[in-house]
């Protein structure tokens, strides 16, 4: 096998358009994970059973079925039904929905983790419970599971080449196209590995850095 | 007040001016552990009750029934002439619900063992939060008058500290600033220097001197600092095995206690 530095070159616009494709799902896809983690941890502490089970039946069954097997369910299954959404719309949900079935057991531990004394405290001052949670509860238990929700954005973004197969060209994608096309696969794949190791291992000491400042 | 009054037997007797907390038959257990048996007890406005007895004979269970952190398993709890845990609804007595009980309560304060600040938030904005957000306080008022209370428990110039850049001494006298922030008729205080270093227990303890000469709170007190007892209380009550043994002024409980119980409590902690 040689390495050919002009597929290199000929590679590189398409490679841009692909990390900036993933980067645009890791995004909106981590913004999905964190706020609907917080809905079903939120559900899953609610005093009423009616909604406390179906949560719970779905968040696990989310969690415990492949992303691929949802990602052909929101994609090929979902149009059935009428509801048809673009690849991208359509991965970008799937990933924010899977890893928020992740996020919400983070979310958990999180709030469990608020010392009691706190909600006495607050309930001592008559706090509404509403008020209890967003400005008693939640910020002490976000704060200490940021560095956990960082460590299911970097598993997000390498799960995301997943997308690939409903059609999304994020990196991989591009990469794949990029070899069916030229018959040059070992230079595209090489410099999507690369990228993906630049993005995870800063991020991953970013995140490091991050928890010896937050969780005392 | 008494600690040993015939308990009545209309449940809702008129309201004598002056009796502000009344513990009825109240009885409270931990599965098969009974810490409150069939207790009465009143309490006046403005006095200032100490309870004192062995740990486990109930004393800080007293303090949490009144904050409805725990709630009784038999009898009632009146504050101000109100149900604090019950209702009246068509002449019977029913389980409150949580506005009611959220009404009565806002007339009790509490300060806590480990005093639980926010620690997310700024001294100032722990002491503002509640009167902002269930007093109804604007933001300035509510500054104002924390700003007074930091003055008042001698910590005028942390408004702007994080409670963990705070020594535990320093950190309870903001937590009894928040409680105060609140003006309640009562204010609870739940072992406030055990949890302190030797040398930080006086602070506090001048600054809760100072607000039971200059104020007309009601204090309700569990505390094994008997010399604190004896200085600021109108009463003292001994318990034992969930029951009140013996109440009288704090000169004659710590003088010339009638109860041998109280006697060997006291020789063991003084």
């Amino acid at each position: 096998m040689k390495w050919d530095w002009s597929a290199v070159g000929d590679f590189m616009p398409k490679f841009w358009d692909g990390l900036l494709v993933t980067l645009q799902a890791l995004v909106l896809g981590s913004l999905i994970a964190f706020a609907l983690g917080l809905v079903w941890a939120l559900a899953q502490r609610s005093p009423l059973k009616a909604v406390r089970w179906p949560v719970s039946i779905v968040t696990e069954f989310i969690r415990n079925t492949p992303l691929l097997v949802q990602l052909f369910f929101l994609y090929y299954v979902l149009p059935e039904w009428g509801i048809t959404l673009s690849a991208m719309t359509t991965g970008v949900i799937g990933l924010g929905l899977h890893y928020s079935t992740y996020t919400a057991e983070v979310y958990r531990a999180g709030i469990d983790g608020v010392p009691v004394g706190q909600w006495e405290a607050a309930k001592a001052l008559s706090l509404p419970r509403a008020r209890t949670w967003t400005a008693v509860i939640l910020p002490q238990a976000i704060r200490r599971v940021v560095p956990a929700l960082g460590n299911y954005v970097v598993a997000m973004l390498k799960d995301s080449p997943m997308i690939m197969i409903i059609g999304v060209l994020e990196m991989l994608g591009e990469a794949r196209q990029f070899g069916s096309q030229t018959f040059q696969m070992a230079e595209p794949v090489t410099i999507v590995g690369i990228a993906f190791i630049l993005i995870a291992y800063p991020a991953s000491l970013l995140l490091r850095a991050l928890e010896r400042r937050l969780v005392r | 007040m008494s600690a040993d009054s015939t308990p009545t037997d209309n449940i809702n007797p008129a309201v004598d001016g002056s009796e502000l907390i009344r513990f009825d038959k109240v009885t409270k257990r931990f599965g098969s552990n009974v810490v409150l048996d069939n207790l009465d007890f009143s309490v006046n406005s403005g006095k200032h009750v100490t309870l004192i007895g062995p740990s486990g004979s109930g004393k800080t269970t007293i303090l949490r029934l009144l904050m409805t952190l725990l709630s009784p398993d038999e009898g009632t709890i009146k504050v101000g002439g109100e149900y604090l845990t019950h209702e009246e609804r068509g002449g019977k007595l029913v389980p409150a619900g949580e506005k009611h009980t959220r009404e009565v309560r806002k007339n009790i304060g509490m300060v806590f063992q480990q005093f639980n600040l926010f620690p997310n938030m700024k001294v100032l904005r722990n002491i503002t939060e509640a009167p902002v957000h269930v007093l109804g306080l604007s933001k300035d008022e509510a500054d104002e008058r924390a700003r007074e209370l930091l003055d008042q428990v001698g910590l005028g110039d942390k408004a702007d500290a994080y409670p963990s850049q705070l020594s535990g001494g320093q950190q309870q006298r903001v937590a009894i600033a928040r409680a105060l922030a609140m003006r309640p008729q009562v204010l609870l205080l739940d072992e406030v220097t055990s949890a302190l270093d030797p040398e930080l227990v006086a602070g506090v303890l001048d600054v809760l001197r100072d607000i039971a000469h200059s104020t007309d709170i009601t204090m309700l007190c569990v505390t094994h600092e008997m010399n604190f007892a004896r200085d600021i209380s109108d009463q003292v009550l001994m318990f034992d095995s969930g029951r009140v043994i013996e109440s009288g002024s704090a000169e004659k409980i710590f003088g010339d206690p009638d109860h041998e119980r109280t006697r060997e409590f006291l020789s063991a902690v003084l």
